[in-house]
């Protein structure tokens, strides 16, 4: 048994959540797949006076792809790695999603979840960044949508207000001389990234014109890789471009050490992971 | 205290419970039903695995009340009129097992990978058990139970 008891309610539309969660404020969370804010109160490291559980609605589960792909925030690991859709058209996604827990964590997981959470060694922020995800809220004023670069703030806290709720992310497809990857280096046990990266490519003929990396458990929050993006833009994406450029992954990111990786060993793992990240990228990019 | 229905190995159970309950508690405790196991209680061993609604999730990380009006299997549900499934007759045959505290988690978490990936690779069983953890021995005679399993179940399909 959880040892802090809480209210619990399991709203049916996403207007009757958003009026919970306003009634409630800072005592409500928000429940959806539960594998992390579950956990957390196993433990007593997260006690909320109510759950606002949402797996009851029904419209935040799901894909639909047109033209843009757009993804309920609902939806699980599992239903994302074997859409058939998605296959096609952002394989990517099921390359990294595949990459989560096990099987009975993805079986519950959601993708709106894990970006809500924003867990530091969490995979789906840096799969927004490299994706240029758009994240969709609703609150009581109507909804709005955030770009994933502005959305994580800091650990475990992003731009979404104690009164919204994170209805879907929408990605855009890949297209010819487009491509993009994920790569990890997984924690044993839990398999959260101890380092993860997620590379997008484009290539105007055999050069590169556009290029996007999201770096996750290195530092308190995914982050973006500027330095080496700038590096890689015009270059042929080949071996030594590669070697260049992912030489300044990490510079002037907060790199936090722990008893899984040191904070020096997790920065060499920055460079070598976004240089994997970047090859595949290219690779696929290339066709 | 809220009531919720269940259908837990066939059979419908209506009880009270604590929003606070987990279904692992419920189980063990409200029904009775001690084949599913506790291990670490941090959603990492899959000890207490178990069938929502036909998936395979740890339900020491759900709540009961979540489970108002779901289907429910758990390793007291896997044998049919005393015959052991063929993943329980797997374990039993290449001895996929020591002391046993994790073999219903493995088990159901099998019975998921099977249903998934009827003839999977041995990398495939592995991938498809990352979530079970076994602390007496290694996990050779745990693939090779699955992968009886997997061929009983085929070789049945195909007569």
């Amino acid at each position: 048994m959880i040892p802090s008891a809480f209210e619990y309610h399991a709203p049916t539309s996403v207007a009757e959540a958003i009026s919970l969660l306003g009634q409630h404020g800072d005592e409500a969370k928000i429940l959806a797949g539960g594998h992390s804010l579950l956990p957390a109160m196993k433990l007593g490291l997260a006690a909320p006076g109510v759950l606002i559980d949402i797996t009851k609605i029904a419209e935040l589960r799901g894909v639909v792809i047109n033209g843009n792909v757009n993804i309920g925030s609902l939806t699980t690991w599992a239903a994302i790695a074997q859409h058939e859709g998605l296959r096609r058209v952002l394989p990517v996604l099921g390359e990294a999603v595949s990459q989560i827990g096990d099987l009975q964590v993805r079986n519950r997981g959601t993708l709106g979840g894990a970006l809500a959470h924003a867990d530091p060694a969490a995979d789906a922020p840096a799969l927004t960044l490299a994706l240029d995800a758009a994240i969709r809220v609703h609150g009581p004023k109507g909804e709005r949508t955030i770009a994933a670069v502005d959305f994580f703030t800091d650990m475990l806290s992003t731009a979404l207000e104690p009164d919204e709720l994170l209805t879907a992310i929408i990605f855009r497809p890949l297209g010819a001389g487009e491509g993009a990857a994920y790569v990890k280096f997984p924690h044993p046990a839990t398999r959260y990234a101890i380092v993860g990266v997620a590379a997008y490519i484009k290539l105007n003929g055999t050069h590169v014109s556009a290029c996007r990396i999201g770096v996750t458990g290195a530092g308190a929050k995914a982050e973006r890789q500027n330095d080496v993006e700038q590096a890689m833009l015009g270059g042929d994406g080949g071996d030594e471009a590669l070697a260049t450029a992912s030489l300044r992954a990490g510079e002037g990111m907060d790199i936090l050490g722990d008893i899984h990786a040191s904070e020096d060993y997790r920065r060499a793992m920055v460079k070598v992971y976004t240089k994997r990240a970047l090859a595949a990228a290219v690779a696929r990019a290339r066709g | 205290m809220t009531t919720i229905t269940v259908t837990v190995n066939g059979t419908p159970y209506t009880r009270t419970v604590e929003p606070r309950t987990l279904l692992v508690h419920f189980l063990r405790e409200q029904l009775n039903l001690t084949g599913t196991h506790i291990g670490c209680d941090t959603s990492q061993c899959g000890a207490c695995v178990v069938h929502i609604n036909g998936e395979s999730v740890k339900s020491c990380t759900t709540l009961a009340i979540q489970c108002d009006g779901a289907t429910i299997t758990t390793i007291e549900g896997l044998a049919q009129n005393g015959q052991l499934h063929p993943l329980q007759e797997g374990f039993w045959e290449k001895h996929g097992l020591q002391c046993g505290f994790c073999t219903p988690g493995m088990i159901m978490a099998a019975a998921d990978l099977l249903q998934q990936n009827p003839d999977p690779t041995d990398d495939e069983i592995r991938h498809g058990l990352e979530g079970n953890l076994c602390r007496c021995t290694g996990y050779e005679n745990i693939v090779r139970a699955v992968r009886y399993a997997a061929d009983k179940i085929n070789t049945v399909a195909a007569d």
